[in-house]
């Protein structure tokens, strides 16, 4: 990863903080559909990080947006195991042959098929790890379920959204 | 020892997810029991800093509602001011500590807010500085909002009556039954009372205000009006009633903290006599 690679990086994650921090915080369609636009930071790193700075990244992620949130811990937990589940999904998806060593794993270079199948159960092991947090010894698990497909869904949408608009440009730098 | 060591080093990313995990789940139990004290939250100054600014910015779109609202309690407040004008008169009473204030208002707007989840928070720009304490009631011209949860020097964080370890002491306008309010978790317009006897005769639209029993709320700060009576599913012995909150959470700007000066009296007196008080 060369230096301006890492700024943009960088820029990318900030803004996608602060988007979900000011702007999505509060939203929630239905009462069940919430939106995790961040979660794009942990899906779109290259494919050759290594587990562990992975799973760190996601670890201070989570916690930033937590203290926000005032749900201390809620999106660690879930973000991390969802850097953990990334590493072990990716080998179980990868296409033959290999991923190519400066492979990014996003939408305009591998195709919406396989972003789709790499992004939804990851999303959704998020949700679930979230939500169970969330509505510990308050609600069933009917309800964990109910919101975690919904917010899934919302998310995807979101973030593939997002990469139509605004990533299909970093392809010409 | 060499392949324990290499077998260690094999699986390092799953020893650090469990061990972060572990973290994780440590943190959120100790911010949600009311004894473990909460290092991490908004309170902290930067986070803080930043959610005003965004608060900012958002309610300046409803400062006219705001403005209108506060206009309407001058007036009311105004107008028991007047009632309450003594004339001059020529015998003076020396009043006694039943008449002393027992209650501080304090002005505070809310900078963080929110409402989707099961244990929701408020941040509020006032903190120690402004003589905000743990544990002090938190309500709006429409109704009860919350309690101070924990204070740094310029913010303040507090349960929301969206929270479902947050139990209020209340009654039943009309009749003076006394039960418990408690927010269920789903729908952030209704919360239940809970511990009303099955023989009470009540109806949809009776109104539900604080009791006065627990020493952080006065008597009488409107919590929100029956919306529906069953009998409990669970235990036939209470009713099931639902409570139609007259807060509107997603528009909670100006707040009061009511602090209880004799609060510590209280509280000593309770403990010495060992009850637990809910709140």
């Amino acid at each position: 990863m060369n230096i301006r690679n890492l700024i943009s990086n960088i820029l990318i994650i900030l803004l996608l903080g602060i988007i979900q921090v000011f702007f999505l915080k509060n939203l929630a369609l239905f009462g069940v559909a919430f939106v995790f636009v961040y979660l794009l930071v942990i899906l779109m790193l290259p494919v050759s990080t290594r587990s562990v700075p992975l799973i760190l990244i996601a670890f201070v992620l989570g916690f930033v947006i937590d203290l926000f949130y005032e749900t201390i811990g809620m999106h660690t937990a879930a973000a991390t195991f969802m850097a953990f589940f990334r590493s072990i999904w990716l080998r179980a998806i990868s296409p033959t042959g290999g991923y190519m060593e400066t492979e990014n794993p996003s939408l305009s270079e591998m195709g919406i098929g396989w972003y789709l199948s790499y992004s939804i159960p990851l999303i959704f092991a998020f949700c679930i790890v979230f939500f169970t947090a969330d509505q510990w010894g308050v609600g069933g698990f009917l309800e964990v379920l109910n919101k975690s497909f919904f917010s899934s869904i919302f998310t995807c949408l979101l973030i593939i959204l997002v990469q139509l608009l605004f990533f299909k440009r970093r392809r010409g730098i | 020892m060499l392949r324990i060591l290499q077998f260690l080093y094999r699986i390092r990313a799953f020893i650090l997810f469990v061990f972060l995990e572990v973290a994780a789940v440590w943190m959120i139990v100790s911010n949600n029991s009311p004894q473990g004290a909460a290092f991490f939250n908004s309170s902290n100054s930067l986070v803080g800093y930043l959610l005003k600014q965004q608060a900012d910015v958002v309610q300046f779109f409803s400062l006219a509602e705001a403005n209108e609202a506060l206009t309407n309690e001058n007036a009311e407040a105004l107008q028991k001011l007047l009632l309450l004008q003594a004339k001059p008169d020529s015998i003076a009473l020396p009043l006694d500590s039943a008449f002393a204030a027992t209650f501080e208002l304090r002005g505070a707007r809310v900078i963080g807010n929110s409402l989707r989840f099961s244990q929701n928070y408020l941040t509020l720009n006032k903190g120690s500085k402004d003589g905000i304490k743990a544990g002090m009631g938190i309500f709006n011209p429409e109704g009860l909002v919350g309690r101070v949860k924990s204070v740094s020097e310029n913010y303040a964080v507090a349960f929301s009556l969206l929270n479902t370890g947050l139990m209020i002491s209340s009654k039943i306008k009309s009749t003076d039954v006394y039960g418990s309010v408690r927010w269920d978790g789903k729908n952030s317009s209704e919360a239940k009372l809970l511990f009303v006897p099955r023989h009470v005769k009540t109806q949809e639209g009776d109104t539900i205000v604080t009791s006065g029993f627990n020493a952080v709320f006065p008597e009488g700060i409107q919590i929100g009006i029956i919306s529906k009576v069953a009998p409990d599913e669970k235990d036939p012995n209470y009713l099931n009633l639902t409570v139609k909150l007259s807060t509107d959470f997603s528009k909670v700007s100006y707040v009061y903290v009511i602090e209880n000066t004799q609060f510590e009296e209280l509280d000593s007196l309770y403990r010495q006599s060992e009850i637990s008080n809910e709140y």
